[in-house]
């Protein structure tokens, strides 16, 4: 078996006092949809943050091996913008759009990392810059039609509802070209029927081969989408397996599924 | 209308200036007399003109917060009349062409004088342009701007005054090095934001002016540089008058150049991201944007404008010292900026023709011009914080093929 797309190992990080991870393991393969659960201050997005270098890490590594690359490189330590141009784009749980942009403009800053015109192209504006700008905007109106919101193009974001913006976010990291996309908690704050689209929606990214690490409360989704769950809780990995084995592991079922039952 | 401790507030405040101009309105000292005048007259004057003000603004006030609730279609009356007007093309290049006419046969049409007072006019709408890329469209608050200005007028003194080199030479010399030094002032104190920045950028103007001031053997301290030399016109020296009429036209030419370029930035992939990352940072570094390198073209490209135009001003004058390069200059052009209305090209024209030009003409009134100065920029910030043409950003508009 090939390389996984991201390894992580014995990922440790503190803040003060706080151990917020304590040696985490974690593998990504190509074509996998894996999820990232567990309760409430367990981590998770303290994990996404240091894997995409909003933090660094204490202690461990963070490894990735692109489509076609031999050897892995490390993304410890590296600033998020070269986070994302090796092929690492993510989502946030507190919704992170550029507000007074209009939803098209919001995908079309994920272009970013993908192309070049700098002063001198935005002055010239010679055919090279042109033709670049018509790519990014019509690459970004297609994201726009893959995650329903090419009718909203033109409006600005802050003005989209709590699901669009969700899916926006998303359109937005794809944009970027990723080769692993990490979603946090993309269903937070939707309806069932917006659940079932975004269903739908991360099983066609998926289909288009995309490998996909996602945090989420909701069981249903985590169930009906991942091949594989990591659960945690206080930072450890308390658990790990398919669906089924995470649903009748006891371990779980005390730290995070209990939760549900007891409630 | 007007409550019992609004009047008394009235009151209050009214007492209160008088007491603050007390020292500069009523006593008057004649040295020859030797005796202190009590002009007590100007107390009353103040104290009734103060609360004659306060009604109104309370009235304006009492008004605004009794208005019908505004209704929807007023977002789009927001947008200010001019950007209205030259939303459409047609109008556009009508305005623009009688702009043009105008600006090429005014020199002709009023006294060298006057000629004169418009070219530090245009170089205040050309500085605030180039300061508007750092402030409004990148929203870097840089209070430091002048010094890249001192930076191009020292470049084009000290190479005139050693090497007899021209002013066309020295232009792009200027610029780049001011570029530079804003790169170089760039690199550490870009991770710094809002205030932050704002301290130790204007620490660093201050740095410029001193070094200039103590420096004499490079700089001459603060005695200056005299005889530089005016733009030649073709190798040609020209008179006093006719080289006037030169400045004005290279200003009209680069104030056409600077928004072209300007025009250009705002709607490309790097005006997009500066636009982003003043929104949010994290976001922005998360979807692959170089933080550092973004701000630092934003701050350099700054800094070339205030280059270019420090070198037209040693030009322009012929002498400089480091008493032109002061804090207040900087905040002068800020002014512009933020009054004529953060990020909008035609606001910044009209707020640094107001305010370079509403002072000349203001010279009537003497003694109470800085006064009145500082009465119109308080009376903008309460009753027109967004300056004085709100922006409307161009949004990217997509059509489906
Ligand atoms: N920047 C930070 N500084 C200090 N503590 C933090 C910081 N970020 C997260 N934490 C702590 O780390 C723990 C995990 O938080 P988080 O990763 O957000 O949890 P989850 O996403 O699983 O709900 C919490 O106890 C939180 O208080
Ligand atoms: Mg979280």
């Amino acid at each position: 078996m090939s390389n996984p797309i991201l390894q992580v190992s014995g990922l440790t990080m503190d803040f003060g006092g706080i151990r917020a991870l304590n040696k985490l393991d974690l593998d990504v393969h190509a074509g996998e949809i894996v999820a990232l659960i567990g309760p409430n201050g367990a981590g998770k997005t303290t994990f996404f943050n240091c894997v995409t270098g909003i933090y660094t890490p204490t202690a461990g590594d963070v490894l990735m091996t692109r489509p076609g690359d031999k050897k892995p490189i490390s993304l410890k330590g590296l600033k998020p913008n070269y986070v994302t141009q090796k092929g690492l784009a993510r989502t946030f749980q507190n919704i992170r759009l550029f507000s007074k942009m209009t939803v098209l403009e919001n995908v079309m800053i994920g272009r970013h990392c993908r192309t070049k015109a700098f002063i001198l192209g935005a002055v010239l504006r010679n055919a090279s810059t042109r033709r670049e700008e018509q790519q990014i905007a019509e690459m970004s109106y297609s994201l726009l039609e893959k995650v329903k919101l090419a009718d909203l193009a033109n409006e600005l974001a802050e003005n989209l509802s709590y699901g669009a913006q969700r899916r926006l976010e998303i359109a937005r990291a794809l944009a970027t070209e990723p080769h692993l996309l990490l979603l946090d908690e993309p269903a937070a704050g939707m309806n069932p029927q917006e659940t079932q689209a975004l269903i739908e929606l991360i099983r066609e990214i998926s289909s288009d081969g995309q490998a996909i690490l996602l945090i989420e409360h909701d069981m249903k989704l985590v169930m009906a989408l991942s091949d594989r769950i990591y659960v945690m809780d206080y930072g450890k990995k308390i658990a790990e397996g398919n669906p089924e084995q995470i649903r009748t592991n006891p371990e779980v079922i005390k730290a995070y599924l209990g939760e549900d039952v007891d409630a | 209308m007007f409550s019992l401790k609004t009047l008394r507030t009235g009151v209050l405040i009214s007492l209160w200036f008088v007491f603050l101009t007390f020292p500069l309105m009523v006593i008057k000292v004649d040295p020859l007399e030797r005796i202190i005048q009590w002009r007590w007259k100007n107390a009353l004057l103040v104290g009734i003109g103060t609360f004659l003000i306060y009604l109104v603004v309370q009235y304006l006030n009492y008004r605004k917060e009794h208005q019908p609730p505004a209704k929807v279609e007023d977002t789009k009356d927001q947008v200010s009349f001019i950007h209205k007007f030259i939303a459409d093309p047609i109008q556009r290049k009508l305005l623009f062409g009688g702009l043009l006419v105008i600006a090429a046969i005014f020199p002709f049409v009023v006294s060298t004088y006057q000629t004169n007072i418009m070219i530090t006019a245009l170089m205040y709408v050309v500085l605030g342009l180039g300061l508007n890329i750092v402030v409004g469209m990148a929203g870097l608050l840089d209070l430091g701007f002048v010094a890249f200005y001192a930076v191009g007028a020292y470049s084009y003194a000290l190479l005139n005054h050693h090497f007899g080199l021209g002013f066309w030479e020295v232009l792009p010399i200027g610029g780049g090095l001011a570029a530079i030094a804003g790169i170089l002032l760039g690199f550490p104190v870009l991770r710094l934001r809002g205030d932050y920045l704002a301290i130790v950028t204007l620490g660093f103007g201050e740095i410029i002016r001193l070094v200039l001031e103590n420096w004499s053997e490079f700089s001459k301290g603060p005695s200056g540089i005299s005889n530089i030399s005016r733009p030649g016109f073709l190798g040609m020296e020209l008179s006093l008058e006719g080289s006037i009429l030169y400045m004005y036209y290279i200003m009209i030419a680069f104030m056409i150049f600077t928004i072209f370029v300007v025009n250009r930035l705002q709607d490309s992939r790097l005006g997009r991201a500066w636009i982003a990352l003043r929104e949010d940072e994290i976001a922005c570094q998360a979807m692959g944007i170089d933080k550092q390198k973004t701000k630092l073209a934003a701050f350099s490209l700054g800094a070339f404008w205030a280059g270019l135009m420090g070198v037209i001003f040693a030009a322009k004058t012929t002498f400089i010292n480091p008493a032109s390069f002061t804090f207040l200059e900087s905040a002068i052009i800020l002014s512009i900026v933020v009054l004529g209305g953060m990020g909008s090209i035609v606001g910044v024209i009209i707020g640094a023709l107001v305010l370079i030009l509403l002072p000349e003409y203001l010279r009537a009134l003497s003694e109470y011009r800085m006064l009145a100065f500082g009465a119109i920029l308080v009376a903008m910030m309460i009753f027109r914080p967004q300056g004085m043409i709100a922006t409307v950003r161009r949004t990217y508009r997509f059509q489906k093929k």
